[in-house]
């Protein structure tokens, strides 16, 4: 699967280490579909390729847009893009989150860092049907307030009325910052939700998704209802060379959303 | 009924608990509120106090040398606020202030820390809840810890 050439149209500093790029099929106006929670593999030329989650709105397919956190040398190329250069993508790939499944009840979304982006399309498809969710809940936490992402969004959306939105950092000192401080597990406790009637989404470090499960299992939620996205080291996209394989199931193909209850029994292998 | 007695009944960290012992830990409450900035303990005070923090919300602070406060943790509506009072030294682990007003209902841990000694059974109910808040407060702690979000996380 070739990649197709987009331009970048629009750049923006999310954080000391994360960019959100917008962009668009060099060709000339098009659209890209995709599901919330699926990736494209981002190629630059010169440098390789990384996988990067899709963090747009998908009600709005002509733009593509990418949050991307420099954590490597593609990565690190991606994020030094300018207005107007071109790179390559393939996609979109892998499973979505059940947004459909979770119409009717409620919804809580628990992002950790870099975690919100997979989810942020998630969150546009819901705004965008608000009156077919119950209570939508987000909780996102962050290593410090200068590495909270979309901070103007999220604001917009803690001002609405229909939306609980709580954030947290794990460190601040009290001149920085006047909101929660304390790991986004914490933030559990503090989310309205009928357990056995919510869908939970959950994205971040594995470990803190493994915090999390454990407190919302802990709050009753069951196992099946419980949606995380898993993360490995993904190179073709498309179930081929092995690197994402965890255990039988290829993150790529089979993922990366993956229900707690199916993923769970890998979680608990070390160094898979 | 009073409002305190309400509270305790209300509240799910105690549920489950006799009525005799609801009624005990209420006789030890008694309402506190906190201007904004104040401090309800700091680090070293004798424990002999715990909060259930029913407005506002509190940030439990450690204060080191060249670099002032840190706020390790917030707490708010509905969160219990102290544990030190039940077990040995004693002693607040951290400073807290008020980062809004702050209305609370403040408990007499020593009253209850004599009845616990009293009758084990009570004594090992309470334990056995504030464990739990112990459990929390270390689980948060690791997982600060461990700076999941670094680049290794």
């Amino acid at each position: 699967m070739a990649p197709q050439a987009f331009c970048v149209r629009r750049t923006r500093r999310e954080s000391h280490d994360v960019v959100t790029l917008e962009i668009e099929p060099a060709a000339g106006p098009g659209e890209f579909v995709f599901a919330p929670g699926q990736f494209n593999m981002l190629y630059l030329f010169g440098h390789g390729e990384a996988a990067i989650s899709i963090s747009g709105d998908p009600t709005t397919p002509q733009v593509l847009v990418h949050t991307i956190r420099a954590v490597g040398s593609v990565t690190e190329a991606l994020c030094r893009l300018r207005k107007g250069q071109v790179l390559g993508v393939r996609g979109p790939f892998g499973s979505g989150w059940p947004v459909a499944e979770a119409v009717g009840g409620d919804l809580v979304i628990v992002a950790g860092g870099v975690g919100l982006p997979p989810l942020r399309p998630v969150l546009y498809h819901v705004l965008a049907q608000r009156d077919r969710y119950r209570r939508v809940a987000l909780l996102y936490g962050a290593r410090t307030p200068a590495d909270l992402l979309y901070q103007r969004e999220v604001a917009r959306w803690r001002g609405r009325f229909d939306v609980q939105v709580e954030a947290t950092v794990d460190a601040a000192s009290p001149d920085s910052w006047r909101g929660h401080v304390g790991v986004v597990t914490t933030l559990i406790a503090r989310a309205e939700f009928d357990p056995a009637e919510t869908t939970v989404m959950v994205c971040g470090p594995e470990v803190m998704m493994r915090f999390a499960i454990a407190d919302l299992q802990g709050r009753g939620v069951p196992p099946g209802r419980i949606y995380l996205s898993m993360e490995r080291n993904m190179k073709c996209a498309i179930g081929f060379c092995g690197h994402c394989q965890l255990g039988p199931t290829f993150v790529c193909r089979d993922g990366p959303v993956f229900r707690y209850d199916r993923a769970a029994p890998l979680l608990r292998v070390r160094e898979l | 009924m009073r409002e305190i007695d309400a509270l305790v009944a209300d509240h799910p960290f105690f549920r489950g608990l006799p009525p005799d012992d609801l009624a005990l830990i209420a006789g030890c409450g008694s309402n506190v509120r906190f201007d904004v900035g104040s401090y309800l303990f700091h680090e070293g005070d004798a424990s002999d106090r715990f909060y259930l923090i029913r407005h506002g919300r509190v940030a439990l602070e450690i204060s080191s040398p060249g670099r002032g406060r840190m706020t390790i943790s917030t707490l708010g509506p509905g969160d219990m606020l102290g544990w030190s009072w039940l077990v040995p030294p004693y002693s607040k682990q951290s400073d807290a202030r008020a980062l809004e007003l702050v209305r609370a209902t403040a408990f007499d841990g020593a009253c209850i820390r004599k009845k616990c000694e009293e009758d084990p059974r009570l004594g090992y109910e309470l334990l056995k809840r504030f464990a739990q808040i112990i459990g929390q407060r270390l689980r948060a702690t690791r997982m600060q810890l461990l700076d999941v979000y670094g680049t290794w996380g």
